[in-house]
C-alpha cells in the first residue's frame, strides 16, 4: 500500500511539471502534437523506472558515506558523495543510449516512435531529478522504481494534455507576443491549479 | 591539457592576423543579443526548469544566477579549447561530464560556505547539469568558436538567463511573501494580503507568461 501511494504522489501531487518543473524544456518543445508527445512521454517513463533504481544501487553501495563497507573495513569511512551528480548523469547518459541500441536490435516499430527522442532524454532535467529527489527523500529499492515509475506517467500525463490542448489551439486568435511560448506557459499554470485537486490523496 | 592550449593557441595566432579588437562590433553583438532579442528563456525557450523551481525569492535567484553564470562561462570555454580534440561521436558526454564536474565544484562550495542557501536549492544545483542553456551553447556556439569569443557567449546567454529569472523572482517574491530581498514591506507600511499562488509553481507560469508576452511585444518576435 505504501509503494501504491508513493506512485500517486509521484504522478499527481509531486507531478514533475506541475509541482517541481523538471523537464519543462523538452515538455515544451515537443508538446505540439499529441502523436509525438505520447512517444516522448513513454520513453520518459522507460527510462526513469530504468535509472532511479539503477542510481540507487549506486548511491547505497558506492556513493553513500559508508557505503563502500562490503569491500572490507577499510572502506568503511569512504564518502564519495561529491560524485554524485557524475556519476548519476553518466548512468543515466549510458542507459539511455544502451537503451536506444537494445530497442533498435529487437523492436524497430517501437524504435521507429521513441528512437529519436531517446537522445533527447539523456538531458531532460525530469530523469536526473528523479535520481536527485529519489535521494533526498530515503526510498528503498522498490520505493525508488516505484517513484521513478510513478514521476515517468506523472510528466507522460502532463505533456498528453498539454499537447491535446495545443492542438486546439492552433485555430484560435492569439495575440502576437503571446503565440508559442506565452500562452503555453499560461496554460499550464491553469492545468496546474486543476491538478492542485490532488493535494492530500492518499489510499 | 597544457599540450591542447599550446596547440591552440598556435592556431589561433594563424587564425586572427587582422588582430579585432577587445571588444569589436560583432563580439560586443554576440554579448548583448542573449540579453534581449535571442534571449535563452523567453525567445529559445531553453532553461525554464530552474527558472520556475528556485524563483520563490530573490536571494536563492540571485545565488542560482551566479553559478549558471559561473558554469555557462566555464564550460564554453572548456570545450571551446578541446573542440577540436573531441571526436563528433562522444562529444554530448564529453560536454557532460565537463559540466558535471563544474557543477560539483559549485555545489560543493556551496555546500562549505553557505550551507543554508545549499539546503534552500537543494537537488536544483545539481540540475544545472541539465539546464538546457548551458548544453545548448556548448553545441550551438562552443563546438565552433575560439575561446575567448565563447566566454563573451557565456557570459551573455548567463546574463540573460539571469535578469529574467531575477524578474520573476522579483513579482514573486513581492506578490506571494510581501517583501523584497527578504525586506519585509509591511514594515514600511506597505501591508497587503499576499497571494498564495505566487508561491506556488502555478504563479511561476503565470508571471514568466506574461513576461514572455511584454517581452515578445516589445521585441516584435512571433512565433508560428
Amino acid at each position: 500500500m505504501e509503494t501504491f501511494n508513493i506512485i500517486l504522489r509521484a504522478i499527481f501531487i509531486d507531478n514533475m511539471i506541475f509541482a517541481l518543473f523538471l523537464g519543462m524544456c523538452s515538455f515544451l518543445a515537443v508538446s505540439k502534437k499529441v502523436s509525438t508527445a505520447i512517444g516522448l512521454g513513454a520513453a520518459v517513463i522507460f527510462v526513469l523506472t530504468i535509472t532511479v533504481p539503477i542510481n540507487w544501487l549506486l548511491q547505497e553501495y558506492v556513493l553513500k558515506e559508508g557505503a563502500l563497507s562490503w569491500l572490507g573495513a577499510s572502506f568503511a569511512n569512504v564518502d564519495l558523495t561529491f560524485l554524485q551528480f557524475i556519476m548519476f548523469i553518466a548512468v543515466i547518459a549510458s542507459m539511455v543510449q544502451l537503451v536506444e541500441m537494445i530497442i533498435e536490435k529487437f523492436s524497430p516499430a517501437l524504435y521507429g516512435t521513441l528512437g529519436i527522442f531517446l537522445p533527447l532524454i539523456a538531458v531532460n532535467c525530469s530523469i536526473l531529478g528523479g535520481s536527485l529527489f529519489m535521494v533526498q527523500r530515503d526510498y528503498n529499492l522498490v520505493d525508488a522504481t516505484a517513484y521513478g515509475f510513478g514521476s515517468g506517467v506523472g510528466w507522460f500525463l502532463a505533456i498528453v494534455a498539454l499537447a491535446a490542448v495545443r492542438e486546439k489551439l492552433k485555430y484560435s486568435n492569439v495575440p502576437d507576443g503571446l503565440k508559442g511560448l506565452g500562452i503555453t506557459m499560461l496554460i499550464t499554470g491553469l492545468m496546474g491549479i486543476a491538478f492542485k485537486i490532488f493535494i492530500g490523496i492518499s489510499i | 591539457m597544457s599540450t591542447e592550449t599550446i596547440e591552440k593557441t598556435e592556431v589561433k595566432e594563424e587564425v586572427s592576423q587582422p588582430a579585432e579588437a577587445m571588444l569589436s562590433k560583432r563580439r560586443r553583438k554576440i554579448l548583448s543579443d542573449p540579453l534581449n532579442e535571442d534571449n535563452p528563456i523567453t525567445v529559445q525557450v531553453l532553461g525554464i526548469c530552474s527558472a520556475l523551481a528556485i524563483t520563490i525569492k530573490m536571494e536563492p535567484t540571485i545565488v542560482m544566477s551566479i553559478a549558471v553564470v559561473f558554469v555557462i562561462v566555464f564550460s564554453n570555454l572548456i570545450i571551446s579549447l578541446i573542440r577540436n580534440l573531441v571526436p563528433g561521436r562522444v562529444r554530448i558526454i564529453v560536454q557532460l561530464a565537463v559540466i558535471a564536474t563544474l557543477v560539483t565544484l559549485v555545489s560543493e562550495i556551496l555546500k562549505a560556505y553557505y550551507f543554508d542557501m545549499y539546503k534552500v536549492l537543494g537537488a536544483f544545483v545539481g540540475l544545472i547539469i541539465t539546464n538546457c542553456i548551458v548544453m545548448g551553447r556548448l553545441e550551438a556556439f562552443a563546438m565552433a568558436n575560439k575561446p575567448y569569443d565563447s566566454i563573451l557567449d557565456g557570459l551573455g546567454s548567463g546574463f540573460g538567463y539571469a535578469w529574467i529569472i531575477l524578474v520573476v523572482a522579483f513579482f514573486r517574491e513581492l506578490f506571494g511573501s510581501g517583501s523584497i530581498l527578504n525586506f519585509k514591506l509591511a514594515e514600511i507600511g506597505l501591508d497587503f494580503q499576499t497571494n498564495g499562488l505566487m508561491v506556488d509553481s502555478i504563479g511561476a507560469f503565470m508571471v514568466l507568461g506574461i513576461l514572455i508576452w511584454i517581452q515578445r511585444t516589445k521585441t516584435g518576435y512571433v512565433e508560428h
